[in-house]
């Protein structure tokens, strides 16, 4: 990870989801997103109803009173993730900068969760994997983005 | 420009990746010493435990070299380096020249000072041949010792455990994972350990191995009493692997002194991993910090310098994460401080197994221990990167759930624009 003091350099050619926290509503539509996208059939109702245990969401919601946002990975260009896994699960694609996760490879060691600075890599408890953002490869427009009713997650360069 | 390797573990492969970040053509040359290409070092002990199948060690797909353009010599071992000739000398006769050379050779194991120590029935457990010897005999044998109640030892006796041994544990401390843990987090590791049928003997050392009929029979302990065993594994810790480094005259302490682009006093030599003596974030100095991503990131940064791209090595930090018959750990960090100048906040729940301490330092984070509930305990590993002022989220911090909206504004969204 870049340090947080440091101003990204302009143009870095990758776009990423970020979130806006004043006008997040909190409403997780965002997680529900995420988990249809990466359920079998890509059908709410199958995703929540056939899928035992329902899949853990990759991005995470935090609310706190009346402040809430969505933190998402950031495909960092030095992922903390990817330095820390022990197994080679993880690997940074070098023509899209995906920060990807064979769940095969992973050996549910934790040690992207202990590194990640966002936090937001997740146990996928039953299967003890860690489970993280794909950023829906193949999609435009990551469903996360898709779902929110409020714009307040964008997918952009920055 | 010839690039020479010689080492095949993680900090190899960071060096790797990062020398073809930037250089796609220039020879690279790995000499590894075993016969294997790139694994999971510390997968041998899901490899032992029947956790995980022998191709799933590898930590790189099969045709990871040869998509690099990477020439691997493996089952070769270097035997010298001439800094002047600028060849390394491998014990086969064989010399291989280099322009850049990244001594990446890692650790070799303590071997402490016990009579009996040199003879039949005694194991390592850092290789992954090692991992195999003792799967073979985890077939034959139901008694063994595990000298060493630190990260390697314990996971050493947790996999022989699963596969049906009878493992008593020797810490010459009074406490476990003393390197890493204080006395809480270990208490709860050792009763779980305790609890699952693992024999732990604290405050305590073996001072003899002894053999009838040239096998191992017992040991006998520093107190006088004796653990009946058929074999012993020693697995105290690993010290840097340097002799060829210094037999070359590149300068070494404790490990292979490096610059803040991880190059040794020889200009154009390097060194990564568990063999360097490398800038330590919190200390401000040069530390021996034997651990896994670490390893990569200098791995890294040295193959940025070789390949022509050097970024400046910001300083490790020291993080663990294990999980001990369920109970997940983290610790990272100044873990266990000094008295003076820190400051501690903890919350133990020994009934649930959890712990979560927080060390401070000025007002700001320099280390955590997680026991139990490791959830987001990234958020922390950053917030120690980066330095930042935690003096106002102190309690917070203690939660099993803070996370960034529990931060200032402007240190969130500072936090969160990065990549």
């Amino acid at each position: 990870m870049r340090r947080a003091t440091l101003k990204p350099p302009e143009g870095n050619g990758m776009k990423r989801v970020y979130q806006k926290e004043d006008v997040c509503i909190g409403c997780r539509l965002c997680e529900i997103g995420c988990i249809v996208e990466h359920s079998p059939a890509k059908d709410v109702v199958k995703a929540f109803r056939n899928v035992s245990p329902r899949p853990e969401p990759r991005n995470i919601v935090e609310e706190r009173g009346p402040l809430s946002f969505s933190v998402n990975c950031r495909h960092c260009d030095e992922p903390a993730c990817l330095h820390a896994c022990i197994s080679g699960a993880i690997a940074k694609d070098p023509l899209t900068g995906i920060v990807g996760q064979d769940p095969e490879k992973c050996v549910g060691c934790w040690s992207c969760i202990m590194a990640c600075p966002f936090g937001v890599i997740r146990k996928n408890g039953a299967q003890s994997k860690a489970v993280k953002c794909d950023l829906c490869a193949g999609r435009t427009i990551p469903a996360c983005v898709e779902a929110c009713p409020n714009r307040a997650l964008v997918f952009e360069e920055r | 420009m010839r690039h020479v390797i010689i080492g095949n573990g993680v900090a190899s492969v960071g060096a790797i990746e990062a020398i073809r970040s930037a250089d796609r053509e220039s020879p690279v040359t790995v000499i590894s010493s075993e016969p294997h290409r790139v694994y999971g070092r510390p997968l041998i002990s899901s490899l032992l435990g029947g956790r995980i199948r022998e191709e799933d060690i590898y930590y790189r797909p099969e045709g990871f070299y040869a998509a690099n353009n990477v020439t691997l010599l493996t089952g070769k071992t270097a035997t010298g380096i001439n800094t002047q000739a600028r060849k390394v000398r491998l014990e086969s006769g064989e010399a291989v020249p280099f322009d850049k050379l990244l001594i990446a050779t890692g650790g070799v194991p303590f071997v402490p000072p016990v009579e009996g120590l040199d003879g039949p029935d005694v194991y390592f457990f850092t290789t992954l041949d090692d991992a195999r010897k003792l799967d073979i005999l985890a077939a034959k044998l139901r008694k063994i010792v595990v000298l060493g109640g630190g990260l390697i030892g314990l996971k050493a006796a947790e996999s022989l455990h699963d596969r049906g041994i009878h493992v008593t544990v020797v810490e010459l401390a009074d406490r476990i994972l003393s390197a890493a843990f204080d006395a809480e987090a270990g208490g709860i590791i050792a009763r779980r350990l305790a609890e699952s049928g693992i024999s732990l003997v604290l405050g305590n050392t073996v001072t003899k191995i002894v053999r009838i009929k040239k096998r191992a029979r017992r040991v006998v302990l520093s107190d006088g009493g004796s653990v009946p065993c058929e074999a012993v594994v020693t697995a105290i810790g690993v010290v840097p692997n340097k002799a060829l480094a210094e037999k070359a005259g590149i300068g070494v302490n404790r490990g292979i002194l490096t610059d803040d682009f991880m190059q040794t006093n020889v200009p154009g030599i390097f060194a990564a991993g568990d063999v360097a003596e490398a800038k330590d974030m919190l200390w401000g100095e040069r530390r021996v910090t034997p651990i896994w991503p670490n390893a990569y990131i200098q791995g890294r940064h040295a193959g940025l310098s070789m390949a022509g791209a050097a970024r400046p090595y910001p300083g490790g930090i020291p993080m663990n994460s294990i999980e001990f018959y369920g109970i997940p750990t983290v610790s990272m960090g100044i873990s266990t401080p000094p008295a003076e100048g820190y400051e501690v906040l903890a919350r133990l729940e020994p009934e649930k197994n959890c712990y979560r301490k927080l060390v401070l330092r000025n007002g700001k984070l320099v280390g955590a221990v997680l026991v139990g509930r490791i959830d987001r305990s990234g958020i922390l590993s950053g917030l120690i990167r980066n330095g930042v002022d935690v003096e106002l989220l102190k309690q917070e911090m203690l939660r099993d759930d803070f996370g960034f909206s529990d931060m200032q504004p402007e240190i969130r969204q500072a936090l969160l624009a990065a990549y």
